[in-house]
Formats: structure tokens, C-alpha cells, sequence
């Protein structure tokens, strides 16, 4: 019995084969090879439909090839084959009927196909009704992702199909997901279509609003009189009020309903055209460099049938008049736009109110970054009211510092934890000679420590160019940095971000910790308040002034590694932050580590504030906020946070 | 007070000095190579300057030109364009070179055309541009917008669907310039007003999320979003990084960059742009011999880690096209090469032959080329020969305006009214 | 009285000669009048650093005498390049524009022919229409008048919020830096119409003057220049020579004592930040026409830190320090920078100063600060035989930064 059954097995297998063999895929591809040749998306289609549809095993295989860009064609003969690079540097043939070796070949013998992007996703589409119950999880997830793309009606019915057989949980909440999408798209059944919307109407994914909207898609329309009973209308347009009176009466124009206005240009044009004997129209020549002039001799010759006449503005007025302007819907059935509309109300408030969060965090970033690029400077010129325009310099020498360490240790995680106190290491020393040899002499003349430590800046910049290069160089953020912390489609913000905001935290907290807790931060607050007196109570100032000048320059070591991870390492990108972290300083208020985080929140705020109301130009919101704090500064010269009594000097 | 005259004096001669108070001689033939060795322009312009002496180097071990031997005059505008107008004055009238090779940026050569245009010098300018020029003392080696932007668009519209734009770019001339071009070319296209979202951000800029956040946005009617990008230099970075962050892969919004060639590649990780596009009239992945050669001499050279670019392989093809106008006209006198220069044939390095054309700029084949994580482009498209066109077709304005220098004698021809609007360019 | 003045201050009447030989001598060596030994393009580089010294007059005014260390004089000088070149590339392209459309059969109307000027001007940047700002620019005077009026009601406007709200010192340093930098963004974009990264290029054709040949324009700027660089040498020695100068010296060393004194300080600081900053603007409205092009990387902050190294180089509190520096420091760095100065071969490195330059600068402006505050002006008090006593490195005077009775003679 058992015989028997596998003998017919074989002999069906057999036959399947002998079928196959009667129309082979490399047939089909052999007839379709002009189109594949010229791999343009616009006429790829009807070479795809031919392998889809061929009704073959194998056409699963070479679709999915021909998109991983693996086939390849023979350039003697013109056959086609998968290619695999084998080790020896030349190329393995591989049959796409039979997925046998078919001998190797080289480079030079074989041409690749390359299918271009757009190819590739009509592959993707074709590959759909294969793969959506193919037992490899990644291939369904693969058409899934393709139908997320492209959408179209087909697929609903095989993926209507798919889903009972699904056992992964989550591929199947994607397959119901994408189902309801295609049904609100493409269902044929107005009231489940209703269903569907009613469904995802408190959804905020971006699939779900471009399901929607083109729903929603509305196109001008004029009608001589009263419109036709069968259309969805949207809105009715009244010229002079939703739409211009002259937009109103080109589109009038343009669907060929009146007589066209006549444009400066032609009008000019048509005058050049009849000058006789130095007059146009009755009018001198010379006379006709004003616009008024112009129209007379133009009446004049219109008048003499020589050129089409103007529409005067009553004729406009009244041609208007009798039409009716609207807008109307695309999709015909006013259920579903009328159901469509009130999800996308409601849709659209969640997205308000998740944009508004998105703005938030993105502020919050901003500010977190703004925070650890002046929290070294909080310490240098908040606290010894030293300023250093070198500081800047020295963030940058800690995101150079990051970018050799991951020269040498390749591991992105290992290289920038060591980087971090590598880079505080480098500029604290920095720092420390820079405190020794120029700031201890000018510590009375602060002018003029602004101009010393401006020339090291100048003097370190153009250093790092000469070792660097001026080309950015990359610091790479370990793997478990990538992506992204997604809440939703409109609210997401990066991992590296989050970090950068950690890293602020605790630098706080370090700061807080030093400056409160411990014998330098008591020793730096009694120096910076009365050197002279702290000297006199054993105090070494100078010691002091080196170890705190040297601590707030490695903590702006350590924002440079953040700022490299975050955007990239040049050497500009001290200077770049510099004048926003003075102002962040000094907005915040001198002297107060608060101060600066409130500075921080504000400037990082505003700036994405500005950001929001005029989307299109980010430089437009860099100039208003530093105009915005030049007057707050105005208005409180000592800072959102201002010391009071001893502690504040003067 | 007696200091105040030596010093000065002292600092004087020293400036002074390079001025001959002679006529150069007929040899060396001396050829000026006008680009930014030093400042922010550097990285690009040295690459420049280096393949130019390659290119002499090369003439001369030819035999040099007409009996000479070419000398290169190398000076340093130092990124800063009244420099370069500065420099190119000096080139002519110090140096007296026979023409000059330079320029990267659209603001410096606008600062050196009425220098150049004043003294009658010949300039070329190697990089794809914005258009909307013509000089007469100028070859235009790069690509104009309807050699590199109006394809890569028609790439996005035909190839990959895209039904949505976001022109993003850096706040410049080029980017404004080409991304108004687009804009009026999308809308004769059919592309409605409100799928057409403009950004443009400042130089060096870093903070993309905003930005990224919004044309992901984009995609919320349902269209297909494609990014065409002319954000220069530095920035890349930044927006491919948050690009990637925000987990958007070529598949789901397919960028196309004008700025972003190998040179600014090398050194960047790649493996997150794979399939991202760039628009170029030479990628060093193409497949020629011509291509093969130039690649080892310049890896010989310069050391084997260094790649070609579009711009190198613009002045490659100026180079030659000039020696071989010079030979024809046997005088390197200026208006004898410039009459000889029209017509004149070269081979691309991408296989295919490209033309001078009376309006100053190149017939060139424009290339589309996908981002590979070993930092070099898939060539997946590639045109024939498309003449440059110094004003474009897409702006009202300029669609009127040709250019022929040899016939019309006119940069700016006004077709409509027949009449030439002026000889000298706007600047 | 004026003769008086200048008897009791013999560097003014030395400066002012030597002002005018050095000019007569380029005229003489030049192409354009002379004997052609000097290069037009080096005709071009000293008038420009002749536009530059006063510049640094300016900066010293306010620095070396006022103690106000502005960190936004050079915006100044850059928006008085604006405005002139406003003028000078509406001017030209109004004479290409007019000479282009009366060819046409039909005279074209003022709408068209501003039409077109907006075209050919804007085109560069992608728009065609006249920005607000542009509203003057058909008018030599109007520019003229603007190229005083706006650095200096800007000044005014900026001066009146700090010195009201007693910002002072670093802080005011800092905040005239971020008001250079809002401004300089602000140029940088396309839409505050001033052709955004492109500035205003082509300056040096003067509009209707075509058969002029560069080497004789650029010899009427060098004359301009200098005879700028004179009257501003005599009203800067004026100013300080008075009572007005003594009072801005007191400010400097003490600002309380003189506030308690019964000067109104603010008067005083607002006065002459506002007189320097107009200074600044015509300084930059001779410079720009010579550059040939503006553009918003002029008045980047740098700029401005570059004119208080030049008149701290050159030693600060005295005019002619300040004309040094602004020269010397100039000149020099166009020599570095320009690769004419010969590399170092060290065997296995070779200096090159193209790299290496802005490295010295940097350095050498540190030691200046550090060992030789009075700068080159320094040297000829050495000449002189006047000395500062040696206070074993104290500060200088009884409080931070003043100056003992006998120091303040100058």
C-alpha cells in the first residue's frame, strides 16, 4: 500500500516536472527579456505579471531573486541565472529551474540585473500572495511590509486568506491591522467599510491618516448653474471669500467656460505687433510706458477687431456670477467621506495633542544638549567668573578624543566607555595648563582673559584642522544606540537623545554633588567669595583655582563626546556652541547651576518653539531667539535665576 | 613714531614683491589653478587643486603643449570670496596665466566673473551648479539643473513612484536656485502646490529631528514621500544619522543628494544610507577604461584609500578639452581658445563622448547611483548625452533666454524679443 | 584752536604726513597714474587696510579708551558695505536693464523695468521681487545718509537697552557678540532680501562708469580711504583729547567714581558707541567697493574678535596703536595666508604657514596679553623714555584696572 502511495507521489512529482520542463522560467524569462533589460518601472510590469502568474513552483524563487538583485544573464548566450560569488573570486551559475549548479563563470562573462527601487517594490507587491503564507516568518513579514507600502485591492482577499492560518501573534495583529486598512480602501461593501473607519478612528498611525485622507481628497469644480444631485460635494466656494475672484474666473478660464484675460505680456506683445507709423491704436508709441496708455491703445485696436477683446471686470463679475464653484470629493459614496471626516476630526485632535508632546521632547533634547555644553562653562564662569572663550575648543578636543579612541578600539560600546574618561582626562589636563599659565595672570582683567583664552581658542581650532583635517570625522554611536524610542507614529525621539538627557542628569548630579558635598566644592564657593580670606583660613587658592577650572573644562570633554555621538566631529563644533552656552550662562542666571538648567530649558524651548510656527527656516528661529534674549537680559540683567546678597558681588 | 615707517614699508615690500614690472615670455605656458587650500572649503578644493596638477604633470610628460611646458600657478583664496577675486586679479595680472582652473561654490565664482569678465581671462569651473549664467569668459565643466536635478526627478517621478517632495537644502544660492527650478518643473508635472514641502536649514546644521519628524509626516495622505536633497557638506551627517534613528530605510523615503559624491562618503559608516540615491555625471564605480586608468594614477598618486569624484572628472575633461583647443588655435591667446573651444570633443570617463556647446556648458550623460555600504554607488541609471542648458526652461523668466557665444555673441539672448539683454553677466 | 591741538599732540601731525606721503607714493608707483611698479590688486589691498585701520580707530575709541570691549563693531562695518552696495547693484543693473529694454518696440513702463532689475538682481536666489528693504536703493544720497544712519541707530538702539540695564563689561561683550551673530544669521538667509549667502557681489564696477579702468578706481578709493582714514585719525585725537576724553578714561578705570562724580555715564558710553559704530559703517562702505563683494561671512562673529586682536596688537588706548595693528596684523596675515610666505622644511615635518599661521596668531595674541599689554605701541614709548613702574606683576592701580595719576598722563 505504502508502495503505492509513494509511487504516486513520484509519478505525480514526475509529471509536475515534465510540465514544468513543457514551460520552463527561463522561457518565460527569455520572452520577457527585452523588458527586464531595460528594468525601467514604467513598463517592468507585464515581465512580472508573466513569472507571477506562470502558475510555476520556482516563480516564487526567481521573483525573489531578481529583487535581492542576485540574476544575472549570460552575456553569449543571454540566459538567465541566480549568481552566487564563490570563493575563488569568480561567479556560480545557478540554474532557476532546476536551482542547480550550473558551472562558473567570470565577472566579465556575466551582466548583473540591477533592479531599481521602484522595480524592486512591484516585486515586492507580486511576491505578496506567495509569501503571506510562506512558513519563513521574515518572508511574511516581507509582503506584509510591502502591502503597508503599496496598497492595492488584490491583495485584500489573499490576506483575508492568510490571516486564520497565522500563528505568530504578532504578525497576525499586523495582518488585521493591514486588513482593516485595505478593507476602508478598497472593500466593495460600503457598510463594512464604515465599520472600518469607525474602527481605526482613535488610531494616530501614519498608515491610518494615508488610508484616510485620500479619502478625503477633494478637486475644484465649475458648473454653468446648479450643480448635478449625484456628487459628494465638500464645500462650496464663493468667489471673493473662500477663493479670489480672479483664481475663480481662471478656473473658468482653464475649463473653457469664458473668455481668457489678457496677461501685461501678451498685451505688450499684441501692441509691439501693430505699430503703425509710430502710433498704436491711436495712441504715440512713446506714450506707452504706463499701463493705463497701454489698455487705451489696446481697447482702441480690439475696438478695430484686431485683437481679442479684454473682459471687462463687469463681464467678469457677471460670467462669475452665473457658476458655481465647488469642491467636491473623489470617492463617491458621502457615507464613507462623511464617516471618514469624523474619524479624521478625531484622529487629528490625538495627533494635535501627540505633536505638541513630540514638540516637548524634542525641546527637552535641545535643552539637555544646550545644558551639557554650558554646564562645564556654569563651573569656569558661573563660579569663578572666569570667562573662556577656549571652552568650545575644549568640547571639541573631548569629541576628537572619542573619535581617535574608536580609531583604536574598535568596539563601539567599549570605545565609548573609555572615551568618557579619556576625554574628561584630556581636558581637565588642558584646562589645568591652560589655568596655569594664562587665566592665573589676568584673573583681575576679565576683559582680557576673554581675549587670551580667545586667542588659545583660534590657536587650538586651527590646530585640530591640521591634524584632523577640516572634513568632519564620525563617532559612531554603539549598536544598542540606533533607532529610536517609539511611542507612536508621531511621537518617537532617538535613543542617543535620551542618553544625551541622562548624561545631563547626572552631570547635575555630579555638579550638585561636588559643589555641596565635598571639601573642593566648599573650598571653590569659599575662594570664588573671598580668595583673600580663604587664604587665610589655609586655603591654597591657586590649588583650588586649578582644580575647578580644570573640572568644569573635562566636563566640557565629556559633552563633546555627546555632542560628536549625537551630530558629528569637527573642528568647528566648539564654536558653534559657544555663544548659545555663554547665553545659556548668563540668561539662566551667573553663579547658580539651576540657573543654567532653567537657561537651558528656555533657549532649548523657545528655539523649537520658533521652529514650529515657521517650519521652513531654521535660521530664521537661531536669529529671533538670540534677539528674544538680548531683550529678556534687558529685563533681567541678573538672570532667570539672580543670587541674592553676599554670594551675588557684583 | 619712527617704528611706524619701517613697519609699514617693511610689511609693504614684502606684498609687493610678486609684481614683475616685466612681460612674461611665451614659455612656460602657466596655468592657474584657483582653489581654496585652506578654510572650510579646503576638503573639497585641495582634491581639486591635486588633480590638476596630476593632469599637468601627465601633459607634460606628453610633451607639454605647442613646444612648451605647462607650469601650474597655484594660489590659495583661503574659503574667503572677496579672496577670490582678489587672487583671480592677481593670477591675470601678475602671474599671466593663460587660463584658469577653480572655483567650488556659486558665491565665489560670482565674486570672481567681473574680474575675470574685466580682464578678459578664461575660467573653469568644475562643479554642478545652479544655472541661470553664462559669461563669456567662462566654460562650465559641471553639471547646469537639467543635467543633474531635472533627471534625478524624473527618476523619483517615473522609477520609484514618488508622488510627494520634500526639497530639503542647505540656505544658499544652489539649493535655492535649483529647488525653485524643481518646484516650477513638479507643478508642470502636475504636482500639486501642497505636495511640494521646502526646508532650508543653515550651514553645519545638526539638529534634524524637527525636520525628519516633518517630512515623515508628509506621508500621512497616503502618497509616496521622496526627499530630494541639496543639503551641502557637513550637514549630511546629521540628517542621514536622525534619518536612520527614525528607523526609515531607502524603501520606505528614498532620498536623491546633489551634493553628497565618494569624497564626502569616505569616512562616513554607510551601511545605514545603503540605497539612498545620488544624481552625479560620473560615479567612480563606472565601468571603463578610460575610468580604470584615471583611478590608478590617481591612487598612485595620492595613496590608494583616496576616490574620484564627479568635479575631478569635470576638470579632467576641461583640461584636455582646453589643451586640445589650444593645439587647434596654436595660441593660448584667449579669444582664438574660446572660438576654438565650441565644438571641441572629449571622451567621459564614463564612456561616451562629451561636447562643448556654444552656451559655455557640456553635453554629459547624468548617472543615478545607489549608496553601497563599502561607500561607493550602484549605477542604476544612466542617460545619453544631455546638452546643458544655461537658462532654464522651467522658470518663466528664463525659459525666454539662451545663450551662444558663437553665433549670437550673447549670454543672455532674449529669444522673444530678439535682442541680446547684455554681454556682461549678473553677478 | 585747532592749531593748538595739534602742537600739543605732535603724533597727529606725524601720522597725518606720513598718511599722505604713503599715499601720494602708491599714486606715484601705481599702474593707473604712475610708473606702474605696484599692482592694481595691490593698490586694492591697501586701500582696504587703510578702510581697516579705521576701523580699528573705532574699535580702539571704544575699547582702548571707553572700556566698552565691542564684541560687534565689525557688523557695523559690514551693514555700511551693505548699504553702499545696495546701491551700487540696483545703480548698475538699472543701466543694464534700461540700456537692454530700449531696444524693444515698446518703451517699457516703471513696473516693468523695476520688474527686471528685481529679476536680474533677485534671479541669483531664486525670487524676482523687491524686498522692503531695497526701498532707497535707487538713490545714491538716500544709501549714502544710510550707510551712517543704520550702524548707528542700531547702535543707538542697542546701546540705549545695555548701558540702561548697566550691562557692562564681559556680560556686554557677550551680548554684543550674540547681536553680531542674530545679525549675521539673519543675512544668511535668503528671505531678509539681501541675497542671503550670496551678499552683494560686483561692487567694484561704479554704475555708469564703465570706461574707467580698475587700476585708476582703485586709486580714487585709495584716496578716499585715506583721506577717510585722516579725518577720522583727526576726530578720534579730538575726541580724546578733550574733556569728553577725559571723562571716557575715567569710565574705563572706574565707572562708579565717575557716576558718583555727577556724569551721566550712559550719556557718555552711548555717546561714543554710537559715534563708532558710524564710523565703522563708512569705514566698511569704502572696504566693500574695493573687495568687490559682501557677503554675510564677513560679519560673522570672528570678524569683530579679529578687530580687538588687531588694535590690542597694536596697543590700545593710543590712535596710532590701533592703525598699526590694524595694518600689520593684516598685511601680515594676507601674506601667511596667501602662501607667498616660504614653508619651513623641518625634516620630518614641513610648516607650512598656509596651516600654521592662525596657530601663531592665536598664540602670539596670547603672549601680547600676557607680556606686552601696550602692544607695538608699546615699543615707542620705549623710544620715549617713558616707562610704567614695575609693580612686580599687581594689578595696575589701587582697584581692577586703573590706572595710578602719573600712568593716566597719555
Amino acid at each position: 500500500m505504502l508502495r503505492f502511495i509513494l509511487a504516486g507521489i513520484a509519478l505525480l512529482f514526475s509529471c509536475t516536472l515534465t510540465l514544468a520542463q513543457d514551460r520552463a522560467m527561463q522561457d518565460i524569462l527569455q520572452e520577457q527579456a527585452a523588458l527586464i533589460m531595460e528594468s525601467s518601472r514604467t513598463s517592468i510590469a507585464p515581465a512580472i505579471a508573466a513569472i507571477a502568474d506562470s502558475g510555476l513552483p520556482q516563480a516564487q524563487v526567481v521573483l525573489q531573486t531578481w529583487q535581492a538583485k542576485k540574476m544575472w544573464r549570460r552575456v553569449a548566450d543571454g540566459v538567465f541565472f541566480r549568481v552566487e560569488k564563490a570563493e575563488d573570486g569568480n561567479y556560480t551559475l545557478i540554474d532557476l529551474d532546476s536551482g542547480e549548479q550550473a558551472g562558473s563563470a567570470k565577472k566579465s562573462d556575466i551582466d548583473q540585473i540591477k533592479p531599481n527601487s521602484g522595480i524592486r517594490a512591484l516585486l515586492g507587491s507580486a511576491l505578496v500572495q506567495f509569501q503571506l503564507q510562506d512558513p519563513d516568518p521574515r518572508r511574511r513579514w516581507a509582503a506584509l511590509t510591502s502591502i503597508q507600502r503599496n496598497p492595492a485591492a488584490d491583495l485584500l482577499a489573499p490576506l483575508r486568506a492568510s490571516i486564520p492560518m497565522e500563528d505568530d501573534p504578532e504578525l497576525k495583529a499586523m495582518k488585521q491591522r493591514a486588513e482593516r486598512l485595505l478593507t476602508i480602501a478598497y472593500d466593495p461593501d460600503e457598510s463594512s467599510r464604515i465599520a472600518a473607519i469607525d474602527q481605526m478612528s482613535r488610531d494616530i498611525g501614519v498608515d491610518v491618516r494615508a488610508t484616510l485622507n485620500p479619502l478625503l481628497e477633494t478637486r475644484l469644480a465649475v458648473f454653468a448653474g446648479e450643480p448635478p444631485s449625484d456628487v459628494n460635494i465638500a464645500s462650496r466656494l464663493e468667489p471673493g471669500e473662500q477663493i479670489t475672484a480672479i483664481a475663480a474666473y481662471d478656473i473658468l478660464v482653464a475649463a473653457d467656460m469664458g473668455p481668457p484675460r489678457i496677461a501685461p505680456d501678451a498685451i505688450r506683445s499684441a501692441l509691439a505687433e501693430h505699430i503703425q507709423g509710430g502710433f498704436v491704436g491711436g495712441v504715440p508709441v512713446h506714450q506707452l510706458d504706463s499701463q493705463p496708455a497701454r489698455s487705451r491703445a489696446y481697447a482702441a485696436l480690439a475696438a478695430e477687431g484686431l485683437v481679442p477683446p479684454e473682459p471687462t471686470p463687469d463681464a467678469m463679475a457677471e460670467t462669475l456670477a452665473r457658476h458655481s464653484f465647488l469642491r467636491l470629493f473623489a470617492e463617491p459614496s458621502p457615507a464613507v467621506t462623511d464617516a471618514a471626516l469624523k474619524a479624521m476630526r478625531s484622529i487629528d485632535l490625538r495627533v494635535g495633542l501627540n505633536r505638541t508632546l513630540d514638540l516637548f521632547l524634542d525641546g527637552m533634547s535641545l535643552a539637555s544638549i544646550y545644558f551639557l555644553a554650558a554646564i562645564g562653562l556654569a563651573i569656569t564662569f558661573g563660579v569663578m567668573g572666569v570667562i573662556n572663550m577656549a571652552h568650545g575648543e575644549f568640547i571639541m578636543m573631548g569629541a576628537y578624543t572619542g573619535y581617535v579612541v574608536q580609531q583604536v578600539v574598535p568596539d563601539h560600546t567599549l570605545s565609548i566607555l573609555l572615551s568618557i574618561p579619556l576625554a574628561f582626562a584630556v581636558t581637565f589636563a588642558a584646562g589645568v595648563a591652560l589655568e596655569r599659565l594664562v587665566i592665573r595672570w589676568l584673573y583681575n582683567r576679565p576683559l582680557e582673559t576673554l581675549l587670551a583664552t580667545f586667542g588659545v581658542s583660534i590657536a587650538l581650532q586651527q590646530l585640530a584642522k591640521n591634524v584632523f583635517g577640516t572634513q568632519a570625522r564620525p563617532l559612531t554611536a554603539p549598536g544598542w544606540l540606533d533607532g529610536a524610542w517609539v511611542l507612536n507614529d508621531v511621537v518617537s525621539i532617538s535613543y542617543i537623545r535620551i542618553a544625551i538627557f541622562v548624561l545631563a542628569g547626572v552631570f547635575l548630579a555630579i555638579y550638585l554633588y561636588i559643589m555641596r558635598r565635598t571639601r573642593l566644592g566648599l573650598e571653590t564657593r569659599a575662594v570664588t567669595q573671598n580668595p583673600a580670606m580663604a587664604a587665610s583660613m589655609g586655603i591654597n587658592p591657586n590649588r583650588v583655582n586649578m582644580l575647578t577650572f580644570g573640572l568644569g573644562s573635562g566636563i566640557a570633554g565629556v559633552a563633546g563626546v555627546a555632542i560628536g555621538l549625537f551630530a558629528k566631529v569637527t573642528s568647528e563644533l566648539g564654536s558653534e556652541y559657544i555663544v548659545q552656552s555663554f547665553m545659556t550662562v548668563v540668561v539662566g542666571g551667573v553663579g547658580n547651576i539651576w540657573g543654567t538648567l532653567a537657561g537651558a530649558g528656555m533657549i532649548g524651548f523657545l528655539q523649537k518653539g520658533i521652529e514650529w510656527f515657521n517650519p521652513s527656516n531654521t535660521l530664521a528661529a537661531q536669529t529671533f531667539m538670540i534677539i528674544f534674549i538680548i531683550i529678556f537680559i534687558q529685563f533681567r540683567p541678573r538672570g532667570i535665576v539672580a543670587l541674592r546678597g553676599r554670594a551675588a558681588g557684583d | 613714531m619712527n617704528f611706524l615707517n619701517p613697519a609699514m614699508t617693511g610689511a609693504l615690500l614684502a606684498a609687493g614683491l610678486t609684481t614683475p614690472a616685466f612681460a612674461a615670455p611665451d614659455c612656460p605656458i602657466k596655468v592657474g589653478v584657483l582653489h581654496s587650500l585652506s578654510g572650510t572649503m579646503a576638503i573639497s578644493e585641495t582634491t581639486l587643486k591635486d588633480t590638476m596638477l596630476m593632469l599637468i604633470e601627465q601633459q607634460n610628460e606628453k610633451g607639454g603643449l605647442l613646444g612648451c611646458e605647462l607650469e601650474a600657478a597655484v594660489v590659495d583664496p583661503a574659503s574667503d570670496w572677496p579672496l577670490f577675486a582678489e587672487k583671480a586679479r592677481e593670477l591675470l595680472t601678475v602671474q599671466e596665466v593663460d587660463v584658469i582652473f577653480g572655483n567650488w561654490t556659486s558665491v565665489s565664482r560670482k565674486s570672481v566673473l567681473p574680474v575675470i569678465e574685466e580682464l578678459n581671462g578664461l575660467l573653469f569651473y568644475p562643479v554642478q551648479y545652479e544655472g541661470e549664467e553664462s559669461s563669456r569668459n567662462v566654460f562650465y565643466t559641471g553639471a547646469a539643473p537639467n543635467q543633474q536635478a531635472i533627471p534625478a526627478t524624473d527618476y523619483f517621478l517615473d522609477e520609484i513612484g514618488v508622488e510627494k517632495f520634500a526639497l530639503l537644502g542647505t540656505d544658499y544660492v544652489y539649493p535655492r536656485t535649483t529647488n525653485n527650478i524643481l518646484e516650477s518643473y513638479l507643478k508642470s508635472k502636475g504636482v500639486a502646490d501642497g505636495d511640494i514641502f521646502v526646508n532650508y536649514t543653515p550651514f553645519g546644521h545638526s539638529d534634524w529631528s524637527k525636520i525628519v519628524a516633518d517630512v515623515v509626516a508628509l506621508g500621512a495622505d497616503g502618497k509616496k514621500v521622496g526627499v530630494i536633497s541639496t543639503i551641502n557638506g557637513d550637514a549630511n551627517i546629521g540628517f542621514y544619522k536622525e534619518l536612520a534613528a527614525a528607523g526609515i530605510s531607502a524603501d520606505d523615503i528614498p532620498v536623491v543628494a546633489f551634493s553628497v559624491g565618494e569624497e564626502e562618503l569616505s569616512g562616513l559608516d554607510t551601511s545605514n544610507l545603503v540605497g539612498h540615491l545620488a544624481a552625479w555625471n560620473y560615479f567612480q564605480s563606472a565601468d571603463s577604461d578610460a575610468n580604470t586608468a584615471f583611478i590608478d594614477a590617481w591612487k598612485a598618486k595620492m595613496g590608494e584609500d583616496r576616490v574620484t569624484n564627479d568635479p575631478m572628472e569635470a576638470h579632467y575633461i576641461g583640461f584636455n578639452m582646453w589643451v586640445n583647443a589650444v593645439e587647434e588655435a596654436g595660441t593660448t591667446d584667449v579669444d582664438a581658445v574660446r572660438s576654438a573651444m565650441y565644438g571641441q570633443e572629449f571622451p567621459n570617463l564614463t564612456g561616451g563622448t562629451a561636447v562643448m556647446l556654444p552656451n559655455h556648458h557640456l553635453a554629459k550623460p547624468v548617472l543615478i547611483g545607489e549608496i553601497q555600504a563599502d561607500g561607493q554607488f550602484d549605477i542604476v541609471s544612466q542617460t545619453a548625452e544631455v546638452p546643458g542648458d544655461a537658462w532654464t526652461d522651467f522658470l518663466p523668466e528664463s525659459a525666454v533666454l539662451t545663450s551662444d557665444w558663437k553665433d549670437l555673441g550673447c549670454g543672455m539672448y532674449n529669444t522673444e524679443t530678439k535682442t541680446c539683454v547684455q554681454t556682461l553677466s549678473n553677478y | 584752536m585747532p592749531h593748538g591741538f595739534l602742537m600739543r599732540h605732535p603724533s597727529t601731525i606725524i601720522f597725518v604726513l606720513l598718511l599722505a606721503l604713503f599715499t601720494v607714493a602708491v599714486t606715484v608707483l601705481s599702474e593707473g597714474l604712475g610708473i606702474g611698479v605696484i599692482s592694481t590688486s595691490l593698490v586694492k589691498t591697501l586701500g582696504k587696510t587703510l578702510c581697516l585701520a579705521l576701523a580699528a580707530i573705532a574699535m580702539d575709541l571704544v575699547w582702548g579708551y571707553a572700556g566698552i570691549l565691542s564684541l560687534g563693531h565689525f557688523a557695523f562695518f559690514g551693514l555700511g558695505g551693505y548699504m553702499i552696495g545696495m546701491w551700487l547693484m540696483y545703480e548698475r543693473t538699472r543701466d543694464i536693464v534700461v540700456e537692454a529694454l530700449a531696444d524693444a518696440p515698446i518703451p517699457p513702463t516703471p513696473e516693468e523695468i523695476s520688474d527686471a532689475i528685481g529679476n536680474q538682481i533677485f534671479g541669483v536666489v531664486g525670487s524676482s521681487d523687491f524686498p522692503l528693504v531695497w526701498a532707497f536703493a535707487d538713490s545714491l544720497f538716500v544709501q549714502l545718509l544710510l550707510v551712517v544712519l543704520v550702524p548707528g541707530l542700531l547702535a543707538l538702539a542697542f546701546g540705549w537697552l545695555a548701558f540702561r540695564s548697566r550691562v557692562a563689561g564681559v556680560y556686554l561683550s557677550i551680548l554684543t557678540q550674540a547681536m553680531t551673530l542674530a545679525l549675521a544669521l539673519y543675512l544668511f538667509q535668503n528671505d531678509s532680501g539681501l541675497r542671503g549667502n550670496n551678499g552683494l557681489s560686483g561692487l567694484q564696477n561704479l554704475p555708469g562708469l564703465d570706461h574707467v579702468p580698475q587700476s585708476l578706481v582703485s586709486l580714487w578709493f585709495l584716496w578716499g580711504s585715506a583721506l577717510a582714514l585722516g579725518m577720522g585719525y583727526l576726530l578720534a585725537a579730538w575726541v580724546v583729547s578733550g574733556k569728553f576724553g577725559s571723562v571716557l578714561r575715567g569710565i574705563r578705570d572706574n565707572e562708579a567714581r565717575v557716576r558718583f562724580l555727577g556724569y551721566s555715564v550712559e550719556t557718555y558710553k552711548l555717546t561714543i558707541f554710537t559715534v563708532t559704530a558710524c564710523m565703522a559703517g563708512i569705514a566698511g562702505a569704502l572696504y566693500y567697493p574695493q573687495a568687490g563683494i559682501i557677503n554675510p561671512a564677513e560679519i560673522a562673529p570672528i570678524a569683530s574678535i579679529y578687530l580687538a586682536v588687531w588694535v590690542a596688537i597694536g596697543g590700545r588706548g593710543r590712535i596710532y596703536g590701533a592703525v598699526i595693528g590694524a595694518a600689520f596684523v593684516s598685511l601680515v596675515s594676507s601674506w601667511f595666508t596667501g602662501g607667498q610666505a616660504p614653508d619651513i622644511p623641518l625634516g620630518f615635518y614641513t610648516v607650512k604657514w598656509v596651516d600654521w599661521w592662525l596657530v601663531v596668531l592665536g598664540l602670539s595674541f596670547v603672549l601680547v596679553t600676557l607680556f606686552a599689554p601696550k602692544g607695538i605701541g608699546g615699543l615707542f614709548d620705549l623710544l620715549s623714555h617713558r616707562f610704567s613702574p614695575d609693580r612686580h606683576g599687581a594689578d595696575l592701580g589701587p582697584d581692577q584696572g586703573s590706572l595710578r595719576e602719573k600712568e593716566a598722563t597719555e
